[in-house]
């Protein structure tokens, strides 16, 4: 099975929610459990809002987003054309945050973390910054699809 | 959604659907401002809520820092369990505690 999609939003944080539900959609295809279905869309909204909180601190901007499906295999790209992480190391650090202005726990990447296989981050100051969240479906999960 | 409800000392917040980095914008200024004097401790009612990300957590975290400083307590009711899983990979549930319905809560709270 094959399959992508790509699409792009403003950086509203109404944005959020749109992303999660994009991503379920895309995913459903596959016929995932509730479990494995709810990590990427944590995971994918931690990118999301971190994208939507620091990409574009003076005004708004574009975030895309974009999900390959390859045999098993799911790859979920949030990409902003922001500020760039000056740290990307520092930034993965569990709760470090770079807005400690506001109601940050600094647990997104960690959730990111835990919840994909494989998390890709690269930014450039003043260029933006895409992450790449990689899951993999195992082949023993999913619920007999009766439909 | 939300909705704020004062029971004695105690402001009992019901947050359904999701609470992500958006709802919680929208959440935390009405429930501060519901935050007075004679409120000692919070009441997360989170029964409905089907999803939360680390958002919540960072919502959590400044409600109960309020409350703390008064020597309050916070209670969340009822979690799902993508919503527990959140709050136990966060480590939060050592300062605020889980209860299985509100009657609970209210107990664990008198104590």
């Amino acid at each position: 099975m094959e399959n992508r999609f790509d699409m792009q939003f403003i950086s509203l944080s109404e944005n959020e929610a749109l992303a999660r539900a994009v991503v379920s959609a895309f995913i459903m295809e596959i016929d995932p459990t509730i479990e494995w279905l709810s990590e990427i869309k944590t995971a994918v909204s931690e990118a999301v809002t971190n994208a939507i909180v620091h990409a574009y601190p003076e005004d708004l901007g574009t975030v895309c987003l974009s999900g390959k499906l390859i045999g098993n295999t799911v790859y979920i790209t949030v990409e902003d054309f922001g500020v760039g992480i000056a740290d990307v190391e520092k930034a993965r650090e569990p709760l470090f945050t770079g807005r400690p202005d506001e109601e940050r726990s600094g647990l997104g990447f960690s959730i990111m973390e835990s919840f994909s296989d494989d998390i890709t981050v690269t930014s450039t100051l003043g260029v933006g910054t895409c992450v790449t969240l990689k899951k993999i479906f195992p082949a023993s999960e999913g619920k007999t699809n009766n439909g | 959604m939300y909705n704020l409800e004062r029971s004695g000392e105690n402001l009992i917040i019901r947050i359904s659907g999701e609470l992500d980095h958006h709802t919680a914008s929208l959440v935390k200024e009405e429930t501060d401002k519901s935050l007075t004097e004679e409120i000692k401790n919070i009441i997360f009612d989170f029964s409905s809520l089907i999803f939360m990300d680390s958002s919540g957590i960072g919502f959590l975290m400044a409600r109960y820092k309020k409350i703390s400083e008064k020597g309050g307590m916070a209670v969340i009711v009822s979690p799902t369990p993508q919503v527990k899983r959140i709050l136990e990979m966060s480590g939060i549930m050592t300062i605020i505690k889980i209860a299985p319905d509100m009657k609970k809560a209210q107990k664990m709270i008198k104590r």
